[in-house]
């Protein structure tokens, strides 16, 4: 099923009688089963205003769309949303309502903030066929209760994502990235934890321990970035380091960061965890994985590990959560996609759900791609 | 404002309320003396007043759980307060309610430069948040204007801004965990030092749910490194119009400023008057500032007065200097104070796209001649911020009523614009009755429903961000319950 319009998906919510499975662009390998609903039908941006820093499409809306407007005004989403397509196999166009279903974002997450911090408002369809909006398009609003950050991540077990209105930012004029080589896990992340602690802003912090390399980087105006760039090798003036300027590069190594292309090619369960970066080093330990990398100064470890194996043995006494992003099908079954939540916790989220999703339609096991 | 009837039923246990709470507190931690409950009866909302039963002043978790335990129990509203400097009236009392007060719980528990982060207690005030890193050369990035005396529990619960949100964010951008009571008493841990949830993202909820869903005690926030520098320019322009269009072009040129202030004529006029920081007469000023090292500022600044230029400027004055700085800032900072000096105001906070600030000014100014009552307008103008300031004479019987209807029109012109009734200070009392304006009933239906979910018997703060009609049969259930 493809709803035209807002109405329609109501209308398809309200008439369905068993689970759902909303479909963006298929890409992320989304939440439940039973009937598809595509988002698809619900398209297109209904207000840009670079002036204003402010856009507002449906859900449906291909990322690449969006983007392409942005770039068309030198602006962009900051958050810099991971693109899952080679991670999981997959074809079709990521979506807006995807990206903030998912809550994706980015290496820039660690400065700039997470797809939520970017979410200004919502429409969305609940279980029950209502449509509710909440936030708006504006900056700052605390009329009301957030569900705007409710929805964010929410992966549709609350409702339908119908139309969501961004916060963007400027295209910066030039990105650099300090390199630096040969570090071990603790002594990487030691280092991004004073780079990210030093005042030149540092927008994206990775270690790729396979090639030995920690990443550094920095943007603005061009001018401003070789200060900073040069400041911030000074601070590392021990280590062996270079420099990345060149626009094309940057993007590319950014680009395989942000989507764990690293971890693409390696066979087995591919996992992603947050804890505070300097339990990161511990965590890597701990999982003896296959593969693995940090990205968000440590505070966001990849890793794949051997088919059966369960990632959250690693966080015993560490607070942070895991999330399997591909599996086997055999192991879902027995590891959630999504990290168990305290009882207390448990309690109130399944409330939530019972509030809006009262005849359990979105609320199946999760399926990955 | 109406409030709802006070449970008589709640009224008349007080002596066995007291004796409860008494019994899990030190003795100078519940107040019950009908003089020293007076103390409470506002926060900085003062046209509205109302002493509570009682208030308490538990100093940790453990006692705040307490409380809350026997409050639910025996069916007692109760209203979390911070420092009590909501300009909405979030922390009004009810006349059958508990204060909670969290003024006690002001400890620092562990700052972690490395992961960039300082975990406190709620009762803290903002400024002393900054206070604890900076010798680190570390920050608290969000700043409202009251953050010498306002509480992080009240920040998080209004999910406050600042001056500097236009680069850093608001409360929720800086949130990263806390430790929650709910009204069972229940302890619940969201976040941490961690990023981002891995489940349903609780925490963006609970930030800006006015004290509704539960007592926060701990927070983990974000604390960011210091910049080098900060210097900004200041510019006069021949009309809000102009100004408006400036603002815009500086944004779209990329320069990503950590403020732009926006003040019109009415208001430049009355800081000059008291601050006299040599501010050019004009019809609209705005100040920008940007940070970095000397030579990022220079640079960054010479962009935005080039672009400055190309709108004909009154005046353009950059500070070299932190001295030219701190004049820059003088007039603006004691704005509120000036206001104070000539009239009574009410501060509004509604905020609107950028794009529609020449209009909603124009349409102020028509609407401030129909009321005849003045309104000075400066406000946050990067974001759409808006702080109208409507000045009137409280002794004057009839002005406040005037100037009520006037800030709802002026609202209410917001929400049609795009924007909203509030931006940072929060729905409380003051805007409650407007939220229909802004959602419909389903909307805040969905808001309520999360409600139900954290607080069923609708204990918490109650008759605060929801319409009266709209939460009634909610809020009767729990009375007809007992």
């Amino acid at each position: 099923m493809r709803p035209g319009s807002e109405q329609e998906m109501s209308e398809a919510i309200r008439a369905a009688s068993g689970p759902v499975r909303i479909v963006g662009g298929g890409t992320r390998g989304g939440f439940g089963t039973g009937e598809v609903i595509e988002t698809g039908g619900l398209s297109g941006i209904t207000l840009y205003e670079p002036g204003a820093l402010t856009l507002v499409a449906r859900a449906g809306t291909p990322l690449s769309e969006i983007e392409d407007a942005l770039a068309r005004e030198n602006q962009r989403l900051a958050f810099e949303p991971m693109d899952h397509r080679a991670l999981l196999g997959t074809r079709g166009k990521p979506t807006l309502g995807g990206v903030a279903a998912g809550n994706i974002s980015g290496p820039r997450r660690i400065q700039a903030g997470a797809a939520r911090d970017f979410m200004l408002g919502v429409r969305f369809v609940d279980g029950s066929g209502t449509i509710v909006k909440n936030g708006g398009r504006v900056m700052k609003n605390v009329t009301g209760y957030d569900l705007v950050k409710l929805m964010a991540g929410s992966w549709g077990q609350l409702g339908v994502l119908t139309e969501i209105s961004l916060k963007v930012l400027p295209v910066p004029e030039m990105q650099a990235t300090l390199v630096l080589h040969g570090l071990n896990d603790r002594d990487a992340v030691a280092a991004m934890s004073r780079a990210l602690g030093s005042p030149y802003e540092v927008t994206g912090a990775a270690h790729l321990p396979a090639s030995g390399r920690t990443c550094l980087r920095i943007e603005g105006f061009e001018r401003s970035v070789q200060y900073r760039l040069e400041a911030l090798g000074q601070l590392f003036a021990e280590a062996a380091q270079d420099r990345i300027v060149d626009s094309a590069e940057n993007a590319i190594l950014w680009q395989a960061i942000r989507d764990a292309e690293h971890l693409a090619e390696s066979a087995g369960n591919i996992w992603r965890i947050s804890v505070k970066p300097s339990d990161s080093p511990v965590v890597a330990e701990r999982l003896g994985a296959k593969a693995h990398f940090f990205d968000w100064g440590g505070g966001l470890v990849w890793a794949c590990l051997r088919r059966g194996d369960d990632a959250r043995h690693a966080l015993t006494g560490i607070s942070g959560h895991a999330t399997l992003v591909r599996a086997d099908p055999a192991d879902l079954a027995k590891l959630p996609r999504l990290q168990p939540e305290p009882p207390a916790i448990a309690k109130l989220t399944d409330g939530l759900r019972r509030k809006f999703d009262p005849r359990g339609l979105f609320r199946s096991e999760p399926v990955t791609a | 404002m109406d409030m709802p009837t006070p449970d008589s039923a709640v009224l008349s246990r007080k002596d066995e309320i007291v004796a409860r709470l008494r019994k899990v507190l030190p003795a100078d931690a519940v107040i019950a003396d009908v003089a020293e409950t007076r103390a409470y009866e506002c926060d900085a909302l003062t046209a509205y007043k109302c002493p509570p039963l009682a208030a308490v002043l538990p100093a940790s978790t453990e006692e705040v759980s307490d409380v809350l335990r026997i409050c639910h129990e025996m069916g007692v509203p109760v209203v979390p307060r911070g420092s009590g400097t909501s300009l909405a009236g979030g922390a009004l009392p009810t006349a059958d309610c508990v204060i909670l007060g969290v003024a006690r719980l002001n400890e620092v528990i562990e700052t972690d430069y490395d992961n960039r982060f300082i975990r406190v207690q709620t009762g803290r005030t903002n400024l002393s948040v900054t206070g604890a890193v900076e010798e680190e050369q570390f920050f608290y990035a969000p700043d409202p204007s009251s953050q010498l005396a306002c509480a992080i529990a009240g920040n998080i619960a209004m999910n406050s801004g600042g001056a500097h949100c236009l680069k850093y964010g608001v409360t929720t951008n800086n949130l990263l965990g806390v430790t929650m009571v709910q009204m069972d008493g229940t302890v619940v841990e969201l976040g941490g030092a961690h990023l981002d949830a891995g489940g349903l993202d609780l925490l963006g909820v609970i930030c800006g749910s006015e004290g509704q869903l539960g007592v926060v005690t701990e927070a983990t926030l974000r604390i960011l490194r210091k910049p080098e520098g900060a210097r900004p320019v200041l510019m006069g322009f021949g009309s809000n119009e102009v100004a408006g269009a400036c603002v815009s072009d500086i944004i779209k040129a990329g320069v990503l400023p950590v403020a732009i202030e926006f003040m019109d004529r009415p208001c430049i006029r009355a800081c000059e008057a008291f601050a006299k920081a040599g501010y050019p007469d004009c019809e609209a000023l705005l100040i920008v500032e940007v940070e970095g090292s000397d030579a990022e500022i220079d640079h960054q600044l010479s962009l935005i007065m080039e672009i400055a230029r190309r709108h004909d400027p009154v005046e353009l004055r950059e500070a070299k200097d932190a001295d030219e700085a701190g004049r820059i800032w003088l007039g603006r900072k004691s704005a509120f104070g000036a206001m104070g000096q000539i009239n009574d105001y009410m501060c509004l906070d509604g905020t609107i796209p950028v794009s529609e600030l020449p209009r909603v000014l124009t349409r102020i100014a028509e609407m401030s001649k129909e009321y005849g009552l003045d309104v000075a307008n400066v406000f946050h103008a990067g974001d759409g911020n808006m702080h109208p300031l409507i000045l009137f004479n409280a002794n004057e019987p009839g002005q406040l009523e005037k100037c009520e209807a006037l800030g709802a029109d002026i609202l209410k012109l917001c929400v049609e614009v795009g924007g909203c009734l509030t931006g940072e200070h929060g729905v409380g009392i003051e805007k409650r009755d407007l939220m229909h304006t802004q959602y419909a009933p389903e909307d805040l239906e969905a808001q309520m429903a999360v409600k139900d979910v954290f607080d069923p018997g609708w204990l918490l703060n109650p008759a605060k961000v929801f319409p009266l009609d709209a939460s009634d049969a909610r809020r009767s259930v729990k009375i007809a319950a007992e």
